[in-house]
């Protein structure tokens, strides 16, 4: 791994360097927004690369290879926020960002800001590196062909095979008013394997696997990797051509290990986020201290797992991220902030300032947030289910963060019957009030797993990537939107 | 006084003209660059744009943005093999090295017999002026005042409106270009802008938010500000109170601004892509009796000063009037060069999708369509993914009101609406026409029997 320091050296290099601009340079600029009334402001510059390889029909059919550069500028005055954006990086249009930002405020005179270079975050949670250029071409398009190839072995009934690769290269450089200059080099991988499989009587189903890390092609995609996706989503697409409706109304939920801690992203996560509260239309508002999940609960935030999907040495704003607790044992500990946030709310900054480029603000979103484990055994939990819902794989889910109610939907699951899984169950929407629904936990499990890296949180149109994890997890009642009437 | 009465944004912006001039300029110069790298056929397209955009929450400004953009794309191939890259940096070098990035990503790609360009032929050598372009350069301060009458309008329709997110006003003004190595450079200016209001009630400890939106190619064609704001704050105030509802089997009313789903999923699983790939509910249905007989889905792209209208596709390839369904019946994929190739077709002229699609309607209002279901549940919001594309499995959260005798009794929440897409096209009863002409599908409230709703027990 690189030091800090040459991350910083990069940046500049990258980002600074071809539009001649000095420290001095950008001192001036945000010199013009140190003013009493502007309580934060930065410039976010951003070069991106990324990749995209695709098969299809068993042929590299696609890439494509996309660059994007530019440097957001904000200024920040209590509630309100100056931004612009350019794609170009030169001094006339970072003098434009500066007073369009700087408009919000009232007027006054500059004085100078210093720079300080924090670049020492010191840590490195994914290596400096470039996973486009981690892998050769030919490397990647032959790794493509060999997992079709085995997925076509794998299953005589297996119809259509699509794989995917995508990398990403990110550098980053933050420079704000309070002296905040800080760099970070982020790898993002990811592969999908996606299948369409037809039985003998022409009912056909689809099922996809994918795995993803902050790291290089060939630290992420082992040869078991690469092999699991493709069992996994043939396995999945198989479940799925014996499903049956999924039955309709309430019923208690077993909730799978791992990726179905997307109940958790939805029902509370969001809503914990500081903005909502501070404008107090989350159903969580002003709700700190009281009791709003079974005592079985703890959830966490953490931005500081090495390697993860969701992960971030430093969030968008420069500042490092946490592991932050938000319930502790059913009781709410905590919000998610970003700088503005946290000011406005007499709290501190908990590094959750994120944005989905340099042609975004910030907001406080989350990183990986997932469900400690508790003591039961995930058998124990499925028997104690007289008839039941046992979903183990989820597509998304949404939430209306001011009603609290949110929805995800499954894509693998089962009928629980007298204390056994038995029937594969049609993919449904699953339902239920955000500040209830960890209420109703009544059994969690000793096998906490976090999800294979796959995941994406949209929020004011921005995409960021994140994790989510929970262990086993029983819920006494969710809706389920199914089509059998019992 | 603040600065933002001093900021002048517009004046020192070239004009959309001039700037699209020089994107032209770059999309020859891009072709060329292909040529000369041996490309045997290129194709690029590039876009730029600036937007305004405002936001005001409880009175005060929350939020002033600005933003200046552009990107181009180009798809290189050698014979049948193919490459993409694309870049936001359009300086001389970066063009350069982006189809250099192209060129080699496409000695790497396998020989596709499918791969190219759109027929020479089918090209729009001469396109119609849609009107889509409408620069309204309003000043920030001016914007600022709109929203603020927006949402104090809408703050005061109700004294248990005491909340919000805001009202939000964009302008935004951009326009695009495409070439390709038959010589074909088509582009146009487009302007889009938008006001949206979202609202809090609060009543009894309980907090419901919803919200209302105008957009517009012109911004003569938006309604007032107060009307944004009156119909968010009464959306949000109807929605108090919410209860949840028996599992039942019930007729469903989907308002338009939900119904415009619906179609959007018919849309996907006739797209070439889910055909060929077979991962469509509806592969091998062309000619099949899909809807009721009396319905007709009717594609328009050349409707002046519409949302959707694009005088040619995402490939130059000409756009034109259309049936998608007819008499109930589906006429024909969406196809584009590739896909149409691959089944062994002709490109229907839609690269990027449809452009402003028209679902008939019956004649009868919504209150008449209430009326005629009598008793079931209209859906006003629907919530997550839901959907299986390739069995057309249906099921989803959603948010509206229990309808008795043909009136609204009261609002709902916290429930599922399941059924198979593919029945329920069968099972559509009735269209309405109250059609909702704010986004590319412009369709009335759908009702639709016999659809599962989860709720309690």
């Amino acid at each position: 791994m690189m030091n800090v320091s040459t991350n910083l050296t990069l940046a500049e290099k990258t980002l600074l360097h071809p539009a001649e601009l000095s420290h001095q340079n950008i001192e001036c600029l945000l010199g013009k927004l140190v003013r009493r009334t502007i309580h934060e402001a930065d410039f976010y510059f951003q070069a991106k690369q990324v990749e995209s390889w695709l098969l299809e029909e068993g042929i590299v059919k696609e890439a494509e290879y996309h660059v994007d550069c530019g440097v957001g500028v904000r200024a920040v005055s209590g509630e309100k926020t100056g931004f612009a954006y350019s794609n170009d990086i030169f001094l006339p249009a970072l003098e434009q960002a500066v007073c369009v930002a700087g408009s919000i405020a009232q007027s006054g005179h500059g004085k100078s800001a210093v720079l300080v270079e924090t670049g020492s975050i010191g840590r490195s949670l994914y290596p400096s590196i470039n996973p486009v250029t981690s892998w050769e071409s030919l490397q990647k398009a032959a790794y493509l062909k060999k997992l079709d190839g085995l997925a076509r072995q794998t299953d005589p009934r297996v119809e259509q095979v699509i794989v995917s690769l995508a990398a990403s290269h990110e550098v980053i450089l933050i420079a704000g008013r309070d002296g905040v200059f800080v760099a970070d080099v982020r790898p993002l991988v990811r592969l999908n394997v996606s299948v369409i499989v037809r039985d003998a009587s022409g009912r056909r189903e689809a099922g996809s696997s994918g795995c993803g890390a902050r790291s290089s092609y060939g630290d992420l995609l082992s040869e078991e990797k690469g092999t699991g996706c493709v069992k996994e989503a043939i396995r999945l697409a198989l479940t799925n051509l014996e499903a049956i409706p999924a039955p309709a109304g309430t019923f208690p939920v077993v909730l799978g290990p791992g990726w179905p801690g997307v109940l958790l992203h939805e029902a509370v996560g969001h809503g914990l986020e500081g903005d909502f509260n501070r404008k107090k239309s989350s159903v969580f508002s002003g709700r700190i201290g009281e009791k709003v999940a079974s005592s079985l609960c703890t959830v966490v935030d953490d931005g500081t797992l090495p390697g993860r999907r969701g992960s971030l040495n430093c969030d968008d704003e420069g500042t490092p991220t946490e592991c932050t607790v938000l319930i502790e044992k059913g009781v709410l500990r905590g919000y998610l902030q970003d700088k503005q946030n946290a000011r406005l709310m007499g709290m501190r900054s908990t590094g959750n300032g994120r944005r989905e480029s340099y042609a975004y603000p910030p907001l406080p979103r989350m990183t990986n947030t997932y469900l400690l484990a508790g003591a039961d055994h995930p058998d124990e939990i499925i028997q104690s289910v007289k008839y039941g819902i046992y979903a183990v794989n989820f597509g998304g889910g949404e939430v209306d963060i001011t009603s609290g109610k949110f929805v995800f939907s499954a894509n693998e699951a089962y009928l629980i019957e007298e204390g056994k899984v038995t029937a594969p169950i049609k993919g449904a929407t699953l339902i239920g009030n955000g500040p209830e629904v960890l209420k109703a936990v009544s059994m969690v499990g000793n096998d906490l797993a976090l999800d294979p890296g796959v995941g994406s949180c949209g929020k004011d149109g921005q995409t960021v990537p994140v994790g989510v994890g929970q262990p086993t997890v029983k819920v006494d009642a969710l809706t389920v939107g199914g089509t059998n009437l019992r | 006084m603040t600065r933002l009465e001093k900021l002048k944004l517009y004046q020192d912006e070239p004009s959309i003209e001039a700037k699209l001039s020089g994107l032209k300029e770059d999309v020859a110069r891009t072709l060329e660059l292909a040529k000369k790298y041996g490309a045997t056929a290129a194709e690029a397209a590039g876009s730029i744009g600036h937007s305004l955009s405002v936001s005001v929450r409880l009175g005060n400004l929350e939020k002033v943005e600005w933003a200046v953009v552009k990107g181009i794309t180009v798809t290189v191939y050698f014979g049948n093999r193919k490459g993409s890259a694309s870049s936001t940096d359009r300086s001389v070098s970066h063009l350069s090295e982006m189809v250099g990035a192209a060129c080699a990503i496409a000695k790497q790609t396998e020989p596709d017999p499918y791969a190219g360009l759109a027929e020479k032929t089918l090209l729009a050598w001469q396109y119609p002026d849609l009107d889509l372009y409408h620069p309204w350069r309003v000043a920030p301060d001016q914007a600022i005042t709109l929203a603020k009458e927006c949402e104090a309008v809408g703050m005061e329709w109700d004294s248990r409106i005491r909340n919000g997110e805001g009202a939000h006003l964009t302008s935004e003004e951009g326009g695009s270009v495409y070439g390709n190595s038959h010589g074909f450079v088509g582009g146009y200016p487009t302007s889009r802008h938008s006001l949206q209001c979202v609202l809090v009630a609060e009543d009894k400890g309980e907090m419901k938010r919803d919200y209302d939106y105008a957009i517009a190619r012109d911004h003569e064609d938006l309604p007032s500000p107060q009307y944004v704001g009156i119909e968010a704050a009464k959306r949000a105030v109807l929605r108090l109170g919410a209860r949840r509802i028996k599992t039942v089997r019930a007729p469903v009313i989907f308002s338009p601004e939900c119904a415009g789903s619906l179609f959007g999923h018919f849309f996907g699983a006739i797209a070439g892509t889910a055909i060929y790939r077979k991962s469509s509910f509806l592969f091998d249905h062309l000619g099949k009796t899909l809807f009721p007989e009396r319905l007709t889905i009717r594609e328009q792209p050349h409707l002046k000063k519409e949302l959707g209208s694009a005088p040619f596709d995402a490939e130059g390839v000409v756009t034109s009037e259309k049936d998608w369904i007819r008499e109930g019946a589906l006429v024909d994929y969406v196809l584009e060069s590739y896909t149409a190739r691959k089944l062994g077709r002709q490109t229907t002229g839609n690269a990027g999708g449809v452009f402003n699609v028209r679902v008939s309607t019956d004649p009868l209002d919504k209150a008449a369509l209430l009326k005629a279901m009598g008793k079931g549940l209209l859906v006003t919001e629907l919530m997550g993914p839901g959907v299986n594309k390739v069995t057309g499995d249906y099921s989803r959260g959603a948010v509206g009101f229990w309808v008795e005798d043909g009136l609204i009794a009261y609002p709902v929440e916290e429930i599922t609406i399941a059924g198979n897409l593919k029945e329920m096209y069968k099972n559509i009863v009735w269209i309405a026409n109250d059609v909702d002409t704010r986004s590319n599908i412009h369709t009335g409230s759908v009702m639709i029997e016999g659809m599962i709703l989860g709720g309690i027990i």
